[in-house]
């Protein structure tokens, strides 16, 4: 099993929105899933850590929640992604790019500079 | 915006909790077992892994929720809730503490209101601080007598202190209609009035320059209230013409509905004013009152005396007319308001000596609780809930009960307001314009939040004050502690406090009263019951010449002498209280003379006037019914006038004349015993009466005694006046008695007395149950000891003794110290009292009487319960 690691400040909320943009309307159980999953299981998502941020958000209205049925006939809370939601993905996409760029960049010419 | 939106929801969820997190995760766990099913796990080993992974859902719950509200607002409301909850479920003393801190808002409100519409709200007009009233003075009214029209010309000429000076002056206007004639009022005004007060027309124009001279054509402006009544408010209304006293007016505007202008009365039009009275074609007559408006960075002061340098001039150039004639100048606002203004500020203080007590009843109210929670809060505290905590929620109950009686405080007041305006009557009203728009606006609202807060921070400080919080020794110690004396102590500061208080309103209360009592005992010189009067103007086109009037007059008395019930009837020119106005000027034949005026009030009566009023001629004779112009001039004096001109010699048989070119002399025929011509409350001047016949008008006043209702027979008068000629216009018909009860000097006082009297009502009310409070609280206290007492062989008398005792060293200590405060603080009520001195000993007496006997009562209930007391039960008790 590869090594857990802890998610970093700020990264989660889009790992939610991505996955929201990707699947379309999901409880969070399927969202805490879908994102351990694309880790690759380095990242175990607990209530503790999902459901503030998801509070943040739809508090901030990048998502919006109902109750609904899930696949197998249970009844959970389903997130889906509003327009607000999709322009933040958009930005923060933009931003993290830029980010890892500049660090890449910067990681791989280390030994240059020095 | 992000952060406006997420406190916004953060807000909102303090309201609308939707916790529905558990049945979440609930959902979550499910299928995370489910997935840990699929993947091989046994169940239990499934639920376990679940559960592993997926943490606390308490913590997580715990913060979702911080995050979804907003915690120490949370806190807050729950503490106020709980706060609520107690109150609830203690309504006596809830009951209690609201109504009385309800009262004592509701009166300081609605005086608060009152002051605020009268003294804090400036004059409706643009820079009122710069607008004066102007005056000139003479022996006879040296603060604010009338200009002469041409010393005003003068003034306005000379002065270099104002912008712009303007007259005015309050009239009496015969108005023909359609539906015949009517009385009603007018002011006449120069040209530029409405420029220097700054008011321009709602409809139409003001006034041009000019338009008052002698020759220019008459124009006239609507009140509002008149537009509205006489015309329905149509537009079309400018360029109509009214008839005025027989003259064509042309309606050039309409006035802005929220204009008024107190000094000149509730007039209905506003006319240029046109010299063209007798009076204003002499420079001796004085008919006029002045407005002016400063130019900027002119003092009050300069201006004063630039006014006096011309009218000292203007003396100079005149010895003969202007003799004596000063000048004055005061704000315009000090002129409208200032004689409401001494009757506010006495009843504001009462008003805040009522919300005193109030509070300070309420403290001792929640003094007794925090007494009685003591081990309750100790017990909180022992279970963890934090000092600070155990303050907010204190001060969340406060904030609830502050906040109720504010509430109520705020709906009483409207209705006190409503009745305090019904109370001053709608006639005396239409003199108070700026009481128009009284009640609840932002001013009186943002008063009543200062008073609530103030009342909350003196609330939520008083156990903090007191002692410190110790909740160890609380919880040690039983009930029976002596501790309890310190609460006993404070309680009984507060309650010397409260009666001290009640003290100083009681006697204020008596002494306005008492002069209030004696206002009305004033001799007026004349039998006030059965006597109606109205004023009554006959159309000059009619009545031209003295020939025509002294008919009208002679018709018009037999017609109302026929009249069934009635006694007398009379005319004069002017009615007793009214004022001490429209004099005249004379010397004394034979006296050496040196130009002095002897400004003395005149009365042109008709025969029976001394008669039908009821005034007692003293010596000489009455005018006869022939005593006209035909035969010499007479005239009777009051008492006054004897003792200041003739002192020690008789006064009949004496001559005086006037100062006119054409003056003829004048016999002094009769002495009549003084009668109050101006405002109850001054002093007698000397009057002279002449023959109304000797001294003819087309305008007079009618009195008439009648054996008959007063009121009802007014009816029957003004109907026969208008059957005599229906060109005659009445006005202001009202009986003598309601004349001087309306009269502004009876109305102060009145208002005055009762409103002062309904506050020391209260607080003695509140004082004597503060007082019952904590005698009953001592007694409760002590029962144990008085129990012991008793089983020890004390007597029943011995308790009573023990518990009188202490109300009346409490009642003792509160009345002297009020009776000491209410002669210190007397400077307040001086100058509204009438005949009393403010250390008055038998109202001093009277107030110490009543709260001795008030206390008494209060702590004769507890001193029985203690006297009842079986020691067995008490010792058992504990």
């Amino acid at each position: 099993m590869p090594p857990k690691t802890e998610v970093r400040q700020g990264t989660l909320a889009l790992m939610i929105l991505k996955t929201l943009e990707t699947l379309g309307p999901l409880h969070g159980y399927g969202i805490a899933r879908r994102i351990e999953q694309t880790s690759g299981d380095r990242i175990s998502l607990n209530y503790g850590t999902l459901y503030p941020a998801l509070v943040k958000l739809e508090q901030e209205g990048a998502i919006r929640a109902e109750w609904g049925v899930s696949d197998n006939n249970r009844k959970a809370k389903f997130y889906r992604l509003t327009r607000a939601g999709r322009k933040q993905i958009e930005k923060e996409t933009r931003d993290w790019e830029q980010t890892a760029a500049i660090l890449s960049r910067f990681l791989n010419n280390a030994g240059e500079i020095a | 915006m992000k952060r406006t939106r997420i406190w916004l929801s953060r807000l909102a969820g303090l309201f609308c909790r939707r916790d529905d997190l558990a049945a979440e995760f609930e959902a979550h766990l499910e299928m995370q077992i489910e997935a840990n099913r699929r993947s091989g796990m046994d169940p239990a080993q499934a639920r376990r892994a679940a559960l592993l992974k997926l943490g606390n859902p308490e913590n997580a719950r715990e913060i979702c929720r911080e995050r979804r509200t907003v915690p120490w607002l949370e806190h807050a409301l729950r503490d106020w809730r709980y706060g609520l909850r107690q109150l609830r479920r203690h309504p006596l003393f809830t009951l209690t503490a609201v109504a009385t801190l309800a009262l004592g808002f509701c009166a300081s409100i609605s005086i608060f209101a009152f002051v605020d519409a009268a003294l804090v709200r400036p004059l409706p007009y643009p820079h009122p601080e710069q607008l004066l009233g102007v005056f000139e003075t003479t022996s006879n009214a040296p603060e604010t007598s009338s200009l002469s029209y041409y010393d005003y010309l003068d003034w306005k000429r000379l002065n270099t202190s104002f912008s712009s000076l303007d007259v005015y002056q309050r009239n009496m206007l015969v108005l023909t209609t359609a539906q015949g004639t009517e009385a009603t009022h007018e002011a006449r005004v120069s040209a530029g009035f409405f420029r220097t007060l700054g008011v321009h027309p709602l409809l139409g124009r003001d006034f041009r320059p000019g338009e008052d001279a002698l020759h220019a054509a008459p124009t006239v402006l609507l009140s509002y209230a008149s537009w509205q009544k006489r015309y329905g408010g149509d537009p079309g209304v400018i360029g109509k013409t009214i008839i005025d006293g027989g003259t064509l007016k042309t309606i050039i505007g309409v006035l802005p509905q929220n204009f008024s202008f107190a000094p000149a009365g509730p007039a209905e039009f506003w006319v240029a004013l046109q010299p063209i009275t007798d009076c204003e074609s002499r420079r001796s007559c004085h008919d006029l009152y002045g407005i002016g408006r400063l130019k900027p960075g002119v003092t009050i002061h300069a201006a004063l005396s630039n006014l006096r340098a011309i009218a000292a001039q203007l003396e100079k150039q005149d010895p003969g007319d202007n003799r004596d004639q000063g000048a004055n100048a005061m704000l315009l606002s000090d002129y409208i308001v200032g004689p409401i203004r001494r009757i506010l500020l006495v009843l504001m203080s009462g008003a805040a000596l009522l919300l005193l007590i109030a509070a300070v009843n309420v403290a001792s109210l929640l003094l007794v609780r925090s007494e009685t929670r003591k081990r309750e809060m100790a017990i909180r505290c022992a279970l963890g809930a934090g000092r600070i905590r155990l303050i907010t929620q204190h001060a969340a109950e406060t904030l609830s009960l502050v906040l109720a009686g504010c509430a109520l405080g705020l709906f009483a007041a409207r209705a006190l307001i409503a009745l305090l305006t019904k109370l001053i009557g709608s006639e005396t009203l239409a003199y108070l314009p700026f009481l128009d728009d009284l009640g609840l606006n932002t001013h009186v609202l943002l008063f009543a939040g200062t008073l609530a807060a103030l009342a909350f921070l003196f609330f939520t400080s008083i156990p903090a004050i007191r002692r410190p919080f110790a909740p160890r020794a609380d919880l040690a110690e039983s009930s029976r502690s002596s501790s309890n004396t310190v609460w006993r102590r404070a309680g009984s500061r507060l309650v010397i406090l409260e009666l001290a208080t009640a003290t100083v309103l009681l006697a204020g209360a008596g002494l306005l009263a008492r002069s209030l009592f004696l206002l009305m005992q004033v001799d007026i010189g004349l039998a006030p019951d059965h006597l109606v009067a109205v004023r009554l103007a006959a159309p000059k086109a009619h009545y031209k010449n003295d020939s025509q009037i002294l008919a009208l007059e002679r018709e018009l008395l037999a017609r109302i002498d026929a009249l069934p019930g009635v006694t007398s009837a009379a005319l004069t020119s002017d009615l007793p209280v009214e004022g001490w106005g429209d004099t005249t000027w004379f010397r004394i034949i034979g006296r050496p003379w040196h130009g002095e005026h002897n400004d003395t009030p005149e009365r042109d009566v008709s025969a029976g006037y001394f008669r039908t009023i009821g005034a007692e001629l003293l010596r000489g004779r009455n005018f006869t019914e022939d005593e006209d112009m035909s035969k010499p001039l007479v005239a009777v004096v009051n008492q006054a006038f004897a003792r200041h001109y003739f002192p020690g010699e008789d006064p009949l048989g004496k001559q005086i004349i006037g100062l006119g070119n054409n003056a003829k002399p004048v016999q002094i025929v009769g002495l009549v015993a003084d009668i109050k011509e101006g405002p109850l409350d001054t002093a007698n001047r000397p009057v002279l009466y002449f023959p109304f016949n000797q001294n003819l008008s087309p305008y007079f006043d009618l009195v008439v005694r009648t054996t008959r209702g007063e009121r009802a027979f007014l009816h029957t008068l003004l109907s026969t006046i208008h059957q005599f000629d229906p060109g005659i216009a009445t006005a202001e018909e009202i009986t003598m008695r309601d004349k001087i009860t309306q009269s502004e000097s009876a109305w102060i006082h009145r208002s005055s007395a009762w409103l002062v009297a309904g506050f020391a009502f209260f607080a003695l009310l509140l004082g004597i149950v503060g007082l019952y409070g904590v005698i009953a609280y001592s007694v409760a206290q002590r029962r144990r000891e008085i129990g012991i007492r008793m089983a020890l062989g004390a007597e029943q008398s011995r308790v009573y003794r023990l518990v009188l005792g202490e109300a009346a060293s409490l009642a003792l200590a509160g009345l002297l110290a009020g009776v000491l405060c209410s002669i210190l603080s007397s400077y307040w009520l001086r100058s509204i009292l009438f005949g009393v001195r403010p250390w008055d000993a038998a109202t001093l007496l009277a107030v110490s009487a009543t709260l001795a006997l008030a206390a008494l009562g209060a702590s004769f209930f507890p001193a029985r319960r203690a006297a009842s007391v079986d020691p067995v039960e008490a010792l058992h008790h504990e």
